[in-house]
Order: structure tokens, then C-alpha cells, then sequence
């Protein structure tokens, strides 16, 4: 694996996702939820955090199993992955074909100071993830890689995992809501109605 | 079989149907001899998604996402994963999800082993700390009426509910 981190987070992330629209989002806490909040200008699509760290992949796997029809992605980051990366192991006993997780690695823990994470000192949460027995599973560090991951997030042969590298520039800076309540229920509007 | 503890095979069953009856789909487990039955049922339901967890806390952030799609669920658990769900329990308090736990408690009502007492001591002040609410089931004849009050309380209500299957009612484990 070459340890570069070249890909600035701000052009790599709306490049591997494409049109967010083809997605149900679940994002982790901090960097991962501004990039795909400034992403959708806060859309309906989309369930951000500020808090709940380990939460993203248990939750996005709680919704592609409630909705097989949709096609659900979590994007989250390396350090929120970390504290419950037990979580690729229920991913990979399931397989879900509708599930794809892209994981934002920065190395850091951007919020609290650009604290190394594990992911710079040698730990390859990709191999985790292979190891976990998700289906697909790739590390992009380069533009040349890019539309091959865009396109691995929308195949359905199997639940996949996309490690993004990044640098260590910061997501964009987004206003985004933080009442969960009210997002969940713009959330459960958009997709089910009024139920 | 005859369970190991306790007669729990028949109000478990009873239980399942429950669980079933108001639409639960999603079932999120640590592997557990207290839910043994209950556990078994699921897996051998077709209708039904068993989901085995590495933590209990998965559980808590799979069920609001579940309620996301639109999906009934329930974690169930033991006394002791409470304790590796607080922070997670954040998500549904701020995101009003509802939310259904059953819990087999160890560590009060003849409990042989100290290890269980400490956490089996702090599920219902941790649970209520959390702004969940915290219901009790003592005997068979309360395990169904105490867990149709948390799911209307939960799915009418939008509220949390843990369901503490007590020890009296399961017995205490002889290991």
C-alpha cells in the first residue's frame, strides 16, 4: 500500500460519490457529515451526526436491511469507524447488496486537533474490512482510481468498502442542522410519506 | 430441552409471538442464555431479520436506522450490554427514535457470580439517566403485557423502553 495522501477531501469525496441523490446517507459524526451535508445543501437524504461515534455503519446497516429497494451509503471517517470497527464484521456476515460504506481517511482526528489515528500509524482499515468478509472492498489514493470507486458505491453485487485517502485538509464548512428530530422526520417524510 | 434457568421456554414463545404480532422485523442480538428461545425463534423465522451483534451498542444505532426505512425492531440483551450502549443511547434521545430493549438482568435476585452485580446493579439508574424509561417484569403473566406497553409507549409515543426481564422471573444461573 503506498502512503500517500494526496486527495484533498473537499474534490475526492463529491467525486466518488456522484449524484448523492442515487443514495440514502447515513454519515458519521464531523468530517464525513460536513462533506456530504455542504454535498446536498442538508438534503432529506441524507441523517448527519455531531455526536454518537460508532454509530454510522450499525446505522446505515439498520436502514439497507429495512430498505433492500434503496441503495444505502455510509460515509464516514476513520477514527468514528475505529471505535466500533466490530461493526464490518456484522456488515460482513450479512452482505447486504445495497449497502456501501466510503470511509473518509484522513488519518487524524480533524475535530479535536489533527490527533494522529491509528489509520497513520500503520493500521489499513481496508484489510480490516477484507478480513471482515465484506464482498468488495478497495483503498483509492489517486484521481486515476476514482470513477472505478463511483461505480463500485452503485454495483449491487454485494455489500462493498471504499477506503478514500485523503490529505489533511479540512471538509467544508456547512451550517447544518443538528436537531436530530427534526432531520429524522424530514428523513422518514422524503422516503416513506407521512408514515 | 428443559432451559437451563428457569422455565422460560413457554412465555419466551409467548413472547416471540408478541414481538411478531405488532410487526417486529428486525432482530438485533448479543447471544444471551436468557434470551435463548427468543433468540432461536427469530433465527428460524423467515420473515424475520436475526441480526447476531459484536456489541450491543450496533444494536442501538441498526434500530433508528431501521426506523428510518420505516422497520420495527428490538435489541435484545443482557444486563451487562447496557453498559456498552450509553453513549449510543445519545442518538435516540436526540433523534426522539423509538425504541425497544429487552434486557435479562443478572447481578440482583440470587445472583452467584459478583462479576454480574455491578453492571446488573446500574442498568435502571443508567437506563433512566439516559431518558429512557425502565419497566419491569417480575412473573410469566407480566413478560407480554409489560412488552406491549413499551412497544405502544415506543412506536405510538416515540419514546425508549427498556423491558428488564428481572432475575426473579428468569431465575439466577448457576454459573
Amino acid at each position: 500500500m503506498s502512503n500517500t495522501r494526496s486527495l484533498d477531501r473537499k474534490s475526492a469525496v463529491p467525486a466518488v460519490v456522484g449524484n448523492p441523490d442515487d443514495f440514502l446517507i447515513i454519515c458519521g459524526l464531523a468530517g464525513a457529515s460536513k462533506d456530504i451535508a455542504h454535498l446536498t445543501n442538508d438534503g432529506d437524504n441524507i441523517f448527519t451526526m455531531a455526536g454518537a461515534m460508532g454509530g454510522a455503519t450499525a446505522m446505515g446497516l439498520g436502514l439497507a436491511l429495512s430498505r433492500p429497494d434503496k441503495k444505502v451509503l455510509v460515509v464516514t471517517g476513520d477514527g468514528e469507524l475505529l471505535m466500533n470497527v466490530g461493526t464490518l464484521a456484522t456488515v460482513g456476515i450479512l452482505k447486504p447488496a445495497n449497502l456501501s460504506i466510503l470511509c473518509v481517511d484522513n488519518g487524524h482526528y480533524g475535530e479535536t486537533g489533527y490527533q494522529e489515528s491509528h489509520t497513520q500509524r500503520g493500521v489499513d482499515l481496508n484489510l480490516i474490512a477484507q478480513g471482515s468478509a465484506i464482498p468488495i472492498t478497495r483503498t483509492i489514493d489517486s484521481e486515476d482510481q476514482i470513477s472505478e470507486a463511483r461505480q463500485l458505491l452503485r454495483d449491487s453485487n454485494g455489500a462493498s468498502f471504499i477506503l478514500l485517502r485523503v490529505n489533511t485538509e479540512p471538509p467544508p464548512s456547512i451550517k447544518r442542522s443538528m436537531d436530530a428530530t427534526e432531520r429524522k422526520i424530514a428523513f422518514r417524510k422524503a422516503l416513506l410519506g407521512n408514515a | 430441552m428443559t432451559s437451563e434457568y428457569g422455565g422460560q421456554e413457554t412465555w419466551q414463545k409467548d413472547l416471540y409471538k408478541l414481538l411478531r404480532s405488532n410487526e417486529v422485523e428486525l432482530f438485533c442480538y448479543v447471544p444471551d442464555g436468557g434470551h435463548k428461545t427468543l433468540i432461536n425463534e427469530s433465527i428460524a423465522d423467515p420473515k424475520v431479520i436475526s441480526v447476531p451483534l459484536t456489541t450491543e451498542e450496533e444494536g442501538v444505532a441498526m434500530c433508528a436506522g431501521a426506523h428510518l426505512g420505516g422497520t420495527k425492531s428490538v435489541l435484545l440483551m443482557q444486563s451487562s450490554g447496557v453498559g456498552n450502549c450509553v453513549n449510543m443511547f445519545a442518538l435516540l434521545k436526540n433523534g426522539q427514535f423509538p425504541f425497544v430493549t429487552i434486557v435479562t438482568m443478572r447481578g440482583e435476585f440470587g445472583e452467584m457470580n459478583p462479576w454480574q452485580v455491578p453492571m446488573g446493579q446500574g442498568v435502571q439508574p443508567i437506563v433512566e439517566a439516559m431518558g429512557m424509561h425502565c419497566l419491569r417484569a417480575e412473573t410469566p403473566e407480566e413478560v407480554s403485557t409489560t412488552t406491549q406497553a413499551a412497544l405502544d409507549m415506543a412506536y405510538k409515543s416515540n419514546q425508549s423502553v427498556a423491558v428488564l426481564l428481572t432475575q426473579k422471573l428468569i431465575g439466577a444461573k448457576p454459573f
